[in-house]
């Protein structure tokens, strides 16, 4: 993060090197664009087909494309008795609690292991580490009676605590890549210069870290945002979200099921553009994921 | 004007390794310029964030103007450190970074535009307030670092190597001005340095550490002329050291006895330090040994020769014209000024 690279231009830099930095600048937007474009044909080409699943009526071999078409899935998704800007409304909303939980406890979690040497560093890092490699469904047999002891299964709360098992993790290593790059005499050096403890986190600390934020951030969105089996579990089929729904039209309705399909993964897409510009290679955040 | 008192202050990062400083007692005087002196990892550094604020001492205190200071907030303490490595905030501008003190003294931000502005003239830099730090060479973001600091006119200015990165003629136009401001405002500054010439000549006391331990606070001639230990004369450079004895005003070496009034060491083992200069070649007074030159250089404003006397080689910096006068291989007499010897006990025994 902290960029101690010096240019050594001078003040008056001659024309000739003005030009040369330009020409640089500009193929550094162009190759931008092309990898946006790239990021953008790769997400974009698999909601095609699911595109044309949810129009057709007849497609049979060897048709390219469908014969006849059809207005009727995306009839049954927006009528109100599906309910499924409901429960797209109800995944949004766990997925950005889940995500704001993650950025609270992550953040805090991934400066004391980016910065700080204490006894136990490992343990506590395997532990971290623990549900990303332990399949989700064995951690979360284990939780599940405990969530029905504390009356948490089947609510919206217990799915949202749940969730938190996959997405913490992911927030505390990435902030964790990012504090291992940050050197926290910044703040000590604002201090100095009399800024409070708040002013010090708010203007020096958050726009160091914030890029780290949004990679992180966006991780727990879209786990939580794309969870099938937590959800199922400690939902116990009370708590609806799209995944579920999705799974259960892709035997029954295709056309339906891709509907949906486009319903979900849009959102995604959209978030994934948002923040492409912090995704790029020279993002702390992006290297810290490397490291794991 | 704030008076800067350290007392046994003392700072243990781990229990392993040795202090990283040692039961500090300094008196920092009221708007002077004084001068923390030391080879590399002597503490310097964790000092100066010790009287910040930064770092909480392990133990002892710090007190200005008497009164102790360790529980109030570094924003609230009136000194402000600059930092070794700059630490121009990457997010903001030039005029950002200049500004932000007084920003946080939410000075108006009209008054901020025309204050940085003096400062960047101050300290020659016209005209970048909207550059990056980025874009800035290591001397120009560390003038900047130097006018964020200055622009707050704090009580206590606290310097961490802030000329370390710029060549010699900027160097010398930063310690006029740093020397000025101070000065002029009566800021109480403390400067770090592990460059004693830059110490000698900007500082109204050095305060010298070695190991997280005070080995001599004094004015700066003192180092010269009467250093407390062969380690602090050897820091200092280019003085002769030659083992004796001492006893009743004389000092009985390998190569004979001299006359020696000033001492550190009331008597017993000891060594007899001479600067170059105050060895002389040729006369014969008092206090003098037959000596052999092994060799000579001609610099130009003074002349360096080699003299063997006895198994002991001594260093003599004369007028140039000397060099007519000796051929290598000569005896010749070589006279110790009395008046410029200094018996400094035995480097064994020193702590
Ligand atoms: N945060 C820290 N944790 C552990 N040890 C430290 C820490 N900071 C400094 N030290 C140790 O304390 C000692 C003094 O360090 P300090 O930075 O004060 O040295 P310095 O005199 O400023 O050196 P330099 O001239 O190289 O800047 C060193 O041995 C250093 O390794
Ligand atoms: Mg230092």
């Amino acid at each position: 993060m902290v960029d101690t690279k010096i240019e050594p231009t001078a003040a008056g830099a001659g024309g000739v090197a003005a030009e040369d930095k330009e020409r640089r600048f500009s193929w550094r937007i162009t190759g931008r664009w092309v990898g946006i474009t790239g990021l953008l044909a790769f997400l974009v080409a698999p909601i095609v087909p699911l595109f044309v699943w949810s129009i057709s009526f007849r497609w049979f071999y060897p048709a390219i494309l469908p014969t006849e078409y059809s207005a009727r899935a995306w009839t049954e998704v927006i009528t109100p008795h599906n309910d499924v800007l409901g429960v797209a409304w109800n995944t949004a909303l766990i997925a950005l609690v889940v995500t704001a939980l993650s950025i609270l406890l992550g953040v805090p979690a991934g400066r004391a292991l980016g910065l700080y040497e204490f006894r136990g560093k490992r343990l506590v890092e395997w532990m971290i580490l623990a549900p990303i490699i332990v399949p989700g469904l064995a951690v979360v047999l284990g939780i599940h009676v405990l969530f029905i002891r504390a009356g948490l299964s089947n609510s919206i709360p217990g799915v949202i605590l749940v969730h938190l098992v996959p997405t913490l993790p992911y927030m505390t290593l990435v902030m964790s890549g990012v504090f291992a790059n940050y050197d926290t005499d910044f703040e000590l050096q604002a201090r100095s210069l009399g800024a409070s403890r708040w002013a010090t986190q708010r203007l020096i600390t958050l726009p160091a870290i914030f890029p780290g934020v949004v990679v992180g951030a966006l991780f727990a969105f879209i786990i939580s945002w794309s969870q099938y089996v937590l959800t199922l579990l400690i939902g116990g089929g009370q708590v609806q979200t799209l995944p579920l729904l999705l799974f259960g039209f892709v035997r029954s309705d295709p056309a339906i099921a891709g509907a949906l399909s486009v319903v979900f993964i849009l959102p995604a897409v959209i978030v994934l553009l948002l923040s492409s510009r912090y995704l790029s290679g020279d993002n702390a955040a992006v290297g810290g994921i490397g490291n794991i | 004007m704030t008076q800067v008192t350290l007392s046994g202050l003392t700072k243990i990062f781990d229990e392993k390794s040795p202090p990283a400083v040692d039961q500090l007692d300094l008196e920092i005087e009221s708007g002077k310029l004084t001068a923390l002196l030391g080879p590399s990892g002597c503490g310097k550094t964790t000092t100066m964030k010790m009287i910040a604020g930064l770092l909480r001492p392990t133990s002892g205190d710090i007190s200005f103007d008497g009164d102790s200071i360790l529980s109030i907030p570094p924003e609230d303490r009136g000194a402000v450190m600059v930092f070794q490595n700059y630490l121009l905030f990457p997010y903001m501008t030039i005029a950002e970074n200049i500004g932000f003190g007084l920003k946080m003294r939410k000075v108006d931000r009209k008054e901020i535009r025309t204050r940085v502005t003096d400062m960047l003239d101050l300290v020659q830099l016209p005209g970048f307030e909207d550059r990056k730090p980025r874009q800035l060479s290591g001397g120009q973001q560390q003038r900047i670092a130097l006018a964020r600091a200055l622009i707050v006119q704090p009580n206590v200015l606290l310097l961490d190597e802030p000329l370390s990165n710029l060549d010699a003629h900027l160097r010398d136009e930063m310690r006029e001005l740093i020397r000025r401001i101070q000065t002029e405002m009566g800021i109480t500054t403390v400067f770090v340095t592990h460059d004693q010439e830059e110490a000698v000549v900007l500082a109204d006391r050095i305060a010298l550490l070695f190991d997280g331990r005070l080995q001599q606070f004094d004015v700066p001639d003192a180092f010269f002329e009467s250093p407390q230990s062969v380690e602090i004369a050897k820091f200092f450079g280019g003085t002769n050291f030659i083992p004796g004895r001492y006893e009743g005003g004389e000092i009985t070496t390998a190569i004979g006895r001299f006359r020696a009034p000033r001492s550190a060491v009331a008597g017993g083992d000891a060594v007899l330090s001479i600067r170059p200069e105050a060895v002389t070649l040729g006369a014969d007074g008092g206090n003098s040994v037959m000596g052999r030159i092994r060799s000579h250089v001609y610099v130009g404003r003074y002349a360096r020769f080699r003299v063997t006397l006895g198994d002991i080689e001594v260093e003599a910096v004369t007028d140039p014209g000397q060099v007519k006068l000796f051929n290598d291989g000569d005896e010749v007499p070589v006279t110790f000024d009395s008046n410029k010897i200094w018996v400094i006990g035995p480097a064994a025994a020193h702590e």
